[in-house]
Parts: structure tokens; C-alpha cells; sequence
């Protein structure tokens, strides 16, 4: 298993019930989580219109201020405005998050591809191979590449989608072989169809709907582990705007000045919590659609 | 079929467990022996102090000869296999000390930290499962949301807003990690409430699955009480799956303890290894990355077994 596995609900029942589980009616964390997700997108893409102030601009007359109308957040040991400085690090967080998601996804994509296609041979190497990475369990796997590729954003980014690709290999070839041995997929192939048109046309078209829920849930977890490795000094540095880094930067101060951590933190979680809760929502759309 | 005594079949079920084990370890060591092989740069510079020192070729070639640099890579692979099996890691480049007795000095506190953090996690996660399982709707959202929030919490950030409360508000512990219990509360807190937000998901849906099945049922039409029938006959369906988790448990938690140990300036595993890593100290990054697998992989063996024996549908696999 894997963060993204459990946070996926594998191997939960789906015929766990009514009497217990209460019905949802309309999702009220779903439609915060969404608003939520358009400030963070607006804020990544225009952050002049959320923030209009300068993230690097140093003010140290006005240092250390404690959160107040003037400066939401507070602000650091320069005088810089933590609110300013977490609105446009949103942009290099939300990319570091995406790239390595697509990164664990692609690479995922590969090797559950080849496992759930290519017949029991290959299947048992790519097992094994895939349990050989799982015993680097976590941030193990992101370390070791940091180690031979030295530390920095890009490191860290390719580091962290390398360490998630192995969860999401395994449950997408769980999800190929599901729908491998599905009934259309019968069907097309008694009509004398190619392996290579089942694949593109009947195959991956229903393993696709679920990766996008695999990537949305997987997007949160990469941004929290890439903000840990840049807190540990090995991705993003400061002065970037950057969650991670601005902690770590305010690890200094935790005794006088907590808003300094305590807001790029914040975001980090509402992030997460956010992407798990719209993925979880396109999850139960997809299932009973 | 002859018939096999159950003795028998248990027995090579975990035969073949342990040769699987035993062959992902040896990948392990062949995976991290080439990976290093990666790194740029002349590894007998790196053992005599970095690209930047000066050093004379004759001492380069004085370390390629100590440490084997100048055989074949086969060669090197083999001495390299053969120095594991003997739990040989190695000579670290930057504390000149050997790196297997400085790992496993090092190995006691975080596995305390770790142990304590499961228990700690297992009793808030099967809390929450059973309370939140007990009452209605509202119950139902909170319970799910706080899990959630909890498996997304960072652990940096967790231990920052814990040092902040606890300590330089309240001032009740410290916010380093001292030797005694005081110095334990945060660390363990720090690691044990994500991952009690992860157990709880999977606790709460196997709870429900059991309350639902016909043992409960028919438990309940016996005339046992509410609380028996929670307690006795459904927590240990809801625990099952969570143990079989206890692998990916303790990768979590030692990745975690990398954060943790270094926030509260505790020694241990994950700090050696996070400093190693920064100085780029090879042999005790390997070393520490194979002490980590060998003890997941023990991990997955030992619930491998321990669910073999408890679950009868596991044996004839």
C-alpha cells in the first residue's frame, strides 16, 4: 500500500451500506474545496489580482508585524508581507505539485501498463520490480535520488514523483486487469479486434477517468511531500516564495514570530485537504454516474 | 491431491515468503549499488573531502586502491555483496567512523519514537472509527473530515504549530527533544496524528463492512448487547485490514521520523540520515537506506504470517 492507495478507498466494499454510511445529499466541503482550488488557480496564474503588493519587496521598518489589517498574514524578519509571499509562492508550488504528479503518473502509467497487458511474464518482473521500490518506502526513494542528482527544485520535483510512481503503477494495473476481464472487453475481442485497438479504444479510455482521480488526490500529497524536502533544505531555497521554504525560513523565528510559519503551513494543508476532497468527489460522481 | 497437513502448507507458504524477501533485499543492494554508481564525479575524490580539495594524484590512487575503486565494476558488485552479507556498510567519508555500529546506535531512539507513535495512532484512529460509526450524520462528517485533515497535516508543519502551542505558549514541554518523557510527547504526537488520519479511513470502512456482515447479525439476534457486539465481534474485522497496512506504517513513520528527529533536534535514524544526505556522506545514506528496507521487508513478512495463521481463506494461496 501507499498514501495514494488508501487515500484512493482501495479495497473498500462497495456495497458498505445506507443503514450506517447517512446518504449525502449536496457536498458542502466539495463546494469549499472548489472555491478554494479557483482562488489557489487565480493566485498561480495571476498573482498581481489576490495580492497586489511585491513578494521580495523588504520594508524592515515594518518587520516582524503580527497579523493586522495592514498585512493579513503578518510579516517576516525583512518586513516582507507573508499574505503577499504566500499568494505568489502558490504558482511554484502548485507547478512542483503537478509536474511530479504527472511525473508518478507517467512513469505509473508505464510500468501498470506493461504489467496488466503484456501477460503473466512480464507482469511477474514488473511485481517485482515494483516491490523492490516499495521497500524504499516514502521520502527513502526521494533521498536517494537527491543524493546522486544533488538538491534543488527540479531534483526535488522528479524525486517525489519517482517516489509516488510505484503506488500509482500498482492500482493501475489493478484497474487494467478489472477492466481487461470485463465483458466488453470480451466481446471486442471475440469480434476479432487488435490487441492494440482493445487497448487504445476500449482499455485505457475506462483506466482514464479513475487516474484522473488518482492525480487530483495525488497533486496534495506531492505538494506536501515537496514542501518537506524543501523545509529539509534539499528542494526550493529562500528567498523563494515558496510554502516549504518560507517555513523553513520562519523555523528561526517559531518562539517570536509564529504567523511566519504558521500561514505558508496553512496552505500546505487547505491544499492537500482540498485536493483530497474534489478527488473524492469526482470519485463518487464517477462511480454513480 | 494428497492431502497436506496444515502444518506443512503454512510452513512452505512462509518457505517461499522468505525467498521472496531474501530476493528483494538483494535487488535492494543491487538497485543502490549501481544507483550510486549515478553520481557525477570521481567517487575517491568525494572520500578524500569533495571535488574542491586538492589532492595529489598519488593519494587518489592510494584511495582507489584501499577502497577497490580501481577493479572492475563486477568486481566491486561482488565485494559489495559480500561486505553486506557480513553487515559490513562501509566507512562513512565524513565522520571517519565505521557506518553499521554508528546506524545502529543511532536505530534504538527512532524505533521508541516509532513504536510509540503506531500505539499511539492505532488507539486514536480505532477511537475515532468507533465513535464516528456510533453517531449519526453529523458524527459521520466530522469523523471523516478530521481524518482527512489529519492524513494531509505536514509533518513539519504539525511540529511547528505543536512547538508554538505547547511550548512557547503554554510552556508545559519542551521544544526540543529531551531525554525524558516530557521530550517524547510532541515528536510522538507529531508522527502518530497523520497517520492516524490515514488508519482511521481504512478502520472506519472496515468497521462498517463488519457491522454489516451476517456474524454481526446474527450476534445481535442472540440478544448480545451493543456495546459486545462492537467490542468483541466487529473491532477485530475493522483491525485486520489495518495491520496488513503495518509495512506501509513504518515506511511513513520513518520517513516522518527524518522530519521529527531533525525539528526537535533528537538523535536518531532519520537526522543521521538527513545530514548524510546533505553532506552527500554516500556510504551511510546507503547504509541507512538498507537498514530502512530490511526492516520494511521484515515488516511485510511478519503481518504476511501473522495473517496467514489468523485467516484460514490465506493458506491455500
Amino acid at each position: 500500500m501507499s498514501d495514494l492507495e488508501i487515500q484512493a478507498g482501495l479495497g473498500r466494499s462497495p456495497r458498505a451500506n445506507r443503514q450506517h454510511r447517512p446518504p449525502r445529499r449536496f457536498g458542502v466541503a466539495e463546494a469549499l474545496a472548489g472555491l478554494f482550488t479557483i482562488f489557489l488557480v487565480t493566485a498561480a496564474l495571476f498573482p498581481a489580482l489576490v495580492a497586489p503588493g511585491d513578494p521580495l519587496g523588504i520594508d524592515p521598518l515594518s518587520a516582524f508585524q503580527s497579523p493586522s489589517p495592514a498585512h493579513w498574514f503578518g510579516t517576516d524578519e525583512s518586513g516582507r508581507d507573508i499574505y503577499t509571499r504566500v499568494s505568489h509562492g502558490t504558482g511554484s508550488s502548485l507547478l512542483i505539485g503537478t509536474v511530479a504528479t504527472l511525473i508518478g503518473l507517467g512513469l505509473g502509467l508505464v510500468l501498470g501498463t506493461l504489467a496488466g497487458m503484456l501477460g503473466p511474464i512480464v507482469d511477474f518482473t514488473v511485481n517485482r520490480f515494483l516491490e523492490v521500490l516499495f521497500a524504499f518506502p516514502g521520502l527513502l526513494l526521494a533521498l536517494l535520488f537527491i543524493l546522486i542528482f544533488g538538491p534543488g527544485v527540479a531534483t526535488a520535483t522528479v524525486a517525489v514523483g519517482l517516489a509516488t510512481a510505484p503506488g500509482y503503477a500498482r492500482i493501475i494495473r489493478g484497474q487494467l486487469l478489472s477492466v481487461r476481464s470485463s465483458a466488453f472487453v470480451e466481446a471486442a475481442t471475440v469480434l476479432g479486434r487488435s490487441p492494440g485497438q482493445i487497448l487504445v479504444r476500449h482499455i485505457l479510455p475506462n483506466t482514464l477517468a479513475p487516474l484522473f482521480v488518482l492525480g487530483t488526490l495525488g497533486i496534495g500529497q506531492a505538494i506536501v511531500w515537496a514542501s518537506a524536502l524543501s523545509y529539509l533544505g534539499l528542494g526550493a531555497a529562500p528567498p523563494a516564495a515558496e510554502w516549504g521554504a518560507m517555513l523553513s525560513a520562519g523555523r528561526t523565528y517559531i518562539g517570536s514570530a509564529w504567523w511566519m510559519s504558521f500561514f505558508p503551513g496553512l496552505f500546505i494543508v487547505l491544499t492537500a485537504v482540498s485536493a483530497t476532497a474534489l478527488g473524492r468527489g469526482i470519485e463518487r460522481r464517477l462511480r454513480h454516474a | 491431491m494428497a492431502e497436506v497437513g496444515r502444518g506443512t502448507r503454512v510452513f512452505r507458504g512462509a518457505l517461499a515468503r522468505l525467498g521472496g524477501a531474501l530476493f528483494v533485499l538483494w535487488m535492494v543492494a543491487t538497485l543502490t549499488f549501481f544507483a550510486i554508481r549515478l553520481i557525477p564525479g570521481d567517487p575517491a575524490e568525494a572520500i578524500l573531502g569533495g571535488p574542491g580539495s586538492q589532492t595529489s594524484p598519488e593519494a587518489l590512487a592510494a584511495v582507489r586502491a584501499e577502497y577497490g575503486l580501481d577493479q572492475p565494476v563486477l568486481v566491486q558488485y561482488l565485494a559489495q555483496l559480500a561486505r553486506l552479507a557480513t553487515g559490513d556498510l562501509g566507512r562513512s567519508y565524513s565522520l571517519n567512523q565505521d557506518v553499521a555500529p554508528l546506524l545502529i546506535g543511532q536505530l534504538g531512539g527512532t524505533l521508541l519514537l516509532a513504536v510509540l507513535a503506531l500505539g499511539v495512532a492505532w488507539l486514536l484512529a480505532l477511537g475515532l472509527a468507533t465513535w464516528s460509526t456510533r453517531g449519526g450524520r453529523v458524527a459521520w462528517s466530522v469523523g471523516s473530515g478530521l481524518e482527512i485533515v489529519a492524513a494531509a497535516l505536514p509533518h513539519f508543519w504539525l511540529a511547528t504549530a505543536l512547538i508554538v502551542l505547547f511550548s512557547v505558549w503554554l510552556g508545559w514541554l519542551p521544544p526540543i527533544s529531551t531525554p525524558g518523557v516530557a521530550g517524547l510527547v510532541l515528536p510522538v504526537l507529531t508522527l502518530a496524528v497523520p497517520l492516524a488520519g490515514f488508519l482511521g479511513q481504512i478502520m472506519r470502512e472496515s468497521l462498517l463492512t463488519a457491522l454489516e456482515s451476517p456474524f454481526v447479525l446474527s450476534a445481535r439476534a442472540r440478544g448480545e448487547s451493543e456495546r459486545g457486539v462492537r467490542w468483541v465481534h466487529s473491532i477485530r474485522h475493522a483491525a485486520l485490514p489495518a495491520i496488513s497496512l503495518s509495512g506501509w506504517a513504518f515506511g511513513s513513520l520513518i520517513s516522518g521520523a527524518v522530519v521529527v528527529e531533525t525539528i526537535f533536534a533528537r538523535p536518531g535514524l532519520g537526522r543521521t540520515l538527513l545530514n548524510a544526505v546533505t553532506v552527500r556522506d554516500v556510504p551511510v545514506v546507503v547504509g541507512a537506506v538498507l537498514i530502512v528496507a530490511v526492516g520494511y521487508i521484515l515488516m511485510t513478512l511478519l503481518t504476511d504470517l501473522a495473517q496467514r495463521i489468523a485467516d484460514p481463506r490465506l493458506r491455500t494461496r
